[in-house]
């Protein structure tokens, strides 16, 4: 039973979820839900969505299971999703599919076009670029899953505690908070790592640096409206101390937006990953890194197009399947949207 | 048991409580009527701790407070929001919603705890894993007073616990209130815009306007109509214009 | 405008009205099978949350969610089939022939408009008029629905207004085109006890003054049987009983007497209060 969007479906609503409790306080038992189907898998099925758990586990796994119902009906989420696995699988399975060493140069055999040897043709120093992207993939998307795991905590946590706290520390957290939002990203992550030196770790840190300042100004403002809500003042009302309140009972009332919120990112994370390996800044030159890859091979883009295309396309499936997945997440999970 | 001297509340230049005074004794219910900024609520989230810019005097249990609460304070009051779908953390079962409270608190026995108090409150053991959108507005607010009772606490306070509920519904929470009340020698602050309803419940009421008590009187004046302020008189006469219809 | 009624026939008829919601877990059905015609006069709609008494009032302004299943004998406001109708006609019934006053003005109210500007628009959707006339005529009406300051209150945002006054506000708007029906859903419920008794005075009397036809949803059964000529009970999506308001201490049915028994009285002590025993015979369809 999905949550209700208005008043009208909650009266609507309300009904079936109510059928095996008390009658008491259930008005509306009229419409029953009909009986489910009797087969192989429904018995596991009832058992997630079942509207009286017998154990902690239970209720948990039944609600993933009915946001997860709820993400299947939407089918360019479920695309999204579905890019997103193949590319997981493809360059996770990278040593059984590559057909060559990604770091094997072949001098002879130069800008080749795309042939039974080489599916996807060689790049200008010969090396092959199917191999290539495959494990240019560990790369590129290592990079964004660093950042986010750097990102996210971080400007949660910020955002929380400032939002929660209010007075002295929200200032002081947020005016912390601009200063970074006030650089250009690229020009600040360029800085970062012109003073760090180029590599995969500082752009890493780079592009964390500059990433976290919205996700605090998503977490703070959520906050905001959660504070004021009952449920956190019966927390407060527990005797529960500042540091439990945030971390048990706002913080992840926040986490859903967030988690949408970097599902969206994801894409200018890459983005913004593949430009500074582009300029140079990023992983270095042997390392297969797509942003890299396009860089090198911009020099012959007119004559030999698939050297760069192909880790542009690479590029593009990526960022637009995260982009696709987030829309399908914030439909599930962001309680604003019911 | 709760005295309450010169209270005052201004929310920068809102001045919402201008000297607020009353005492309730130990195992009494007191009512607090007004209509919507009268400022009753306020009286109720500053004894609760939730409102801090307050000035005067608040003592539970003969100990003065300040404006913070300690846990022992939380262990001794409790209360009881108005609306129950707003009440109950959106994310978390009745079963964690309940344990909440015993984890802050240091109680070890809140696999007995949870079961007893749900019976106490009359919700099904199958309540107990479902999510607070499983449950009907009745229903929710059964937890919420379990929540509220489940660490002992000899204070309940009750902001309007039943006007966000069907008045079906509404009876059977007010006949708990009851029953809580006698059966744990409860004492209660219920604040209410229903003159009704505080008449069940409470033995004796003051009724506030903009701010401050104009008149304090017994259960027994209250449905005689022997009330002396013309705003006391204004709203025992709108509510029984409508009983008598 | 469509074709003139025919004499003696009532400006709504709805028989045998069903809603249902379909959800992952299965069909919940909201609405059971509701008759009732509704002429010049006032009734009222009672039950408790999820009786389906709004859905109902929804559906005779075609305002359900895109997901609801509507289905009917007879849906018809005037000579108007709403199964049947337009979206171009609905938007004609909807804030033309029929007003709806919403629970709680806050939410109803565009925030960033005032309330002149709110009430200038409703007019100008449905008639022909220059921005002084519009403004004139918005005046009048502020003034219809007793506002004693309408110059203050129509340069007002909704925010700057009380809850009474929006209410008002919304009130003066659902009039701007002249409606033949006005549907108010739960409309003093946000409001405190004085201003309720105010407000629905007001929507009674502007009812009987214009002589247009009145749907009074709510879950107050003595607040509406007050105000109604009839009062209809619903529970679970049926209609348990239909009666005109006068006779209400004389229901008959079983539920109408449960929700009049459990109301805590001010006159009278009661040591414990009576509480509603449900009937599962009450969920049996009726015909």
């Amino acid at each position: 039973m999905s949550d209700p969007a208005s008043p009208i479906a909650d009266a609507a609503t309300a009904t079936a979820a109510l059928e095996p409790i008390a009658p008491d306080a259930v008005p509306e038992a009229a419409g029953a839900p009909p009986p489910p189907q009797e087969g192989a898998a429904s018995g596991r099925r009832a058992w997630l969505l079942t509207e009286a758990p017998a154990s902690r586990a239970q209720a948990a796994w039944g609600r993933r299971y009915q946001a997860w119902l709820a993400f299947r009906r939407n089918p360019l989420a479920m695309a999204g999703l579905g890019v997103i696995l193949v590319m997981l699988l493809l360059i996770l399975l990278a040593p059984v599919l590559a057909t060559h060493d990604p770091g094997i140069q072949e001098l002879g055999n130069r800008l080749a076009a795309p042939s039974a040897a080489h599916l996807l043709g060689t790049d200008e120093l010969g090396r092959d670029v199917w191999s290539r992207l495959l494990y240019g993939g560990r790369i590129t998307l290592g990079m964004v899953l660093a950042v986010v795991l750097l990102v996210a905590p971080i400007g949660l946590l910020v955002g929380c505690v400032a939002g929660y706290a209010g007075g002295l520390w929200d200032r002081l957290l947020m005016r912390v908070t601009d200063v970074f939002l006030a650089f250009p990203r690229l020009i600040l992550a360029l800085a970062f790592v012109a003073a760090m030196g180029p590599g995969v770790e500082s752009a890493v840190i780079a592009i964390a640096l500059t990433a976290w300042p919205p996700y605090a100004r998503l977490a703070r403002a959520e906050t905001l409206t959660i504070r004021r809500t009952d449920y956190v003042a019966a927390a407060r009302m527990t005797g529960a101390s500042p540091a439990r309140v945030v971390l048990r009972h706002v913080l992840p009332m926040c986490l859903p937006s967030l988690v949408v919120r970097v599902t969206l990112d994801m894409s200018s994370i890459i983005l913004t990953a593949a430009g500074l390996g582009f300029l140079g800044l990023g992983a270095q030159p042997p390392l297969p890194e797509w942003g890299t890859m396009i860089a090198t091979a911009r020099r012959f883009i007119l004559e030999q197009w698939w050297v760069a295309v192909m880790p542009g396309i690479a590029i593009f499936s990526a960022s637009l399947a995260f982009n696709l997945l987030g829309d399908g997440l914030r439909d599930v999970l962001d309680p604003k949207q019911r | 048991m709760i005295d309450i001297g010169n209270l005052d509340v201004r929310f920068g230049a809102n001045h919402v409580l201008r000297g607020v005074s009353f005492r309730v004794a130990p195992g009494e219910t007191f009512g607090l009527v007004g209509e919507s900024g009268s400022g009753k609520s306020t009286v109720l989230r500053a004894v609760a701790g939730l409102v801090t810019e307050w000035t005067g005097r608040i003592a539970v249990d003969g100990k003065p407070l300040g404006q913070k609460r300690d846990r022992a304070f939380y262990r001794l009051v409790q209360m009881v929001f108005q609306d129950p779908y707003g009440s109950l953390h959106p994310r978390q079962t009745v079963d964690r919603i309940l344990s909440e409270p015993l984890a802050v608190h240091g109680f070890t026995d809140a696999d007995a705890r949870i079961p007893r108090a749900l019976e106490e409150v009359a919700l099904p053991r199958a309540a107990r894993f479902r999510y607070p959108h499983q449950l009907s507005g009745g229903q929710r607010q059964r937890v919420a007073i379990a929540r509220a009772l489940i660490a002992d606490p000899r204070v309940l306070l009750l902001d309007e616990p039943t006007s966000a509920l069907d008045v079906s519904v509404q009876a059977e929470v007010l006949n708990l209130l009851a029953d809580l009340r006698a059966a744990r020698g409860l004492t209660c602050i219920l604040v209410s815009h229903n003159l009704a309803v505080v008449a069940h419940l409470c033995g004796r009421l003051a009724v506030m306007q903009g701010g401050r008590i104009v008149e304090e009187l017994d259960e027994a004046s209250l449905r005689a109509g022997r009330a002396a302020h013309p705003h006391t008189r204004d709203l025992i006469r709108l509510s029984r214009d409508l009983e008598e219809a | 405008m469509s074709a003139p009624l025919l004499a003696g026939e009532p400006l709504v008829a709805v028989r045998n009205l069903h809603v249902d919601f379909p959800s992952a877990t299965g069909v919940t059905q909201a609405v059971r099978g509701v008759s009732f015609a509704i002429g010049r006069e006032k009734l009222g709609i009672v039950g408790e949350s999820g009786s389906g008494k709004s859905v109902t009032g929804r559906a005779l302004m075609g305002l359900l969610p895109g997901s609801a299943r509507v289905r009917a004998d007879v849906l018809r406001f005037g000579t108007t089939d709403i199964l049947h109708a337009s979206e171009r006609e609905m938007r004609g019934l909807r804030g033309g022939r029929i007003g709806l006053i919403l629970q709680d003005p806050k939410y109803s109210l565009n925030p960033v408009m005032t309330a002149g500007a709110q009430i200038a628009e409703a007019l100008r959707a449905h008639t022909r008029l220059g921005r002084r006339e519009a403004r004139d005529a918005a005046l009048a009406l502020l003034e219809s629905v007793q506002i004693r300051d309408p110059r203050r209150v129509h340069d007002a945002y909704p925010h700057e207004l009380s809850g009474g006054m929006g209410q008002r506000v919304m009130i003066a708007m659902m009039l701007a085109p002249n409606p033949e029906l006005l549907i108010a859903d739960e409309p003093t419920s946000a409001l405190d006890a004085s201003v309720q008794a105010e407000i629905l005075r007001l929507i009674e009397e502007l009812v009987d003054s214009r002589g247009m036809a009145l749907m009074l949803i709510s879950h107050d059964l003595p607040l509406v049987s007050r105000f109604c000529d009839r009062v209809a009970v619903m529970y679970a999506g049926q209609v348990m009983e239909e009666l005109p308001a006068a006779d209400l201490h004389r229901a008959t049915h079983a539920y109408t007497r449960g929700l009049l028994e459990c109301l805590p009285s001010l006159t009278q002590k009661r040591e414990r209060l009576a509480t509603l025993k449900r009937d599962p015979a009450w969920l049996a369809p009726r015909t």
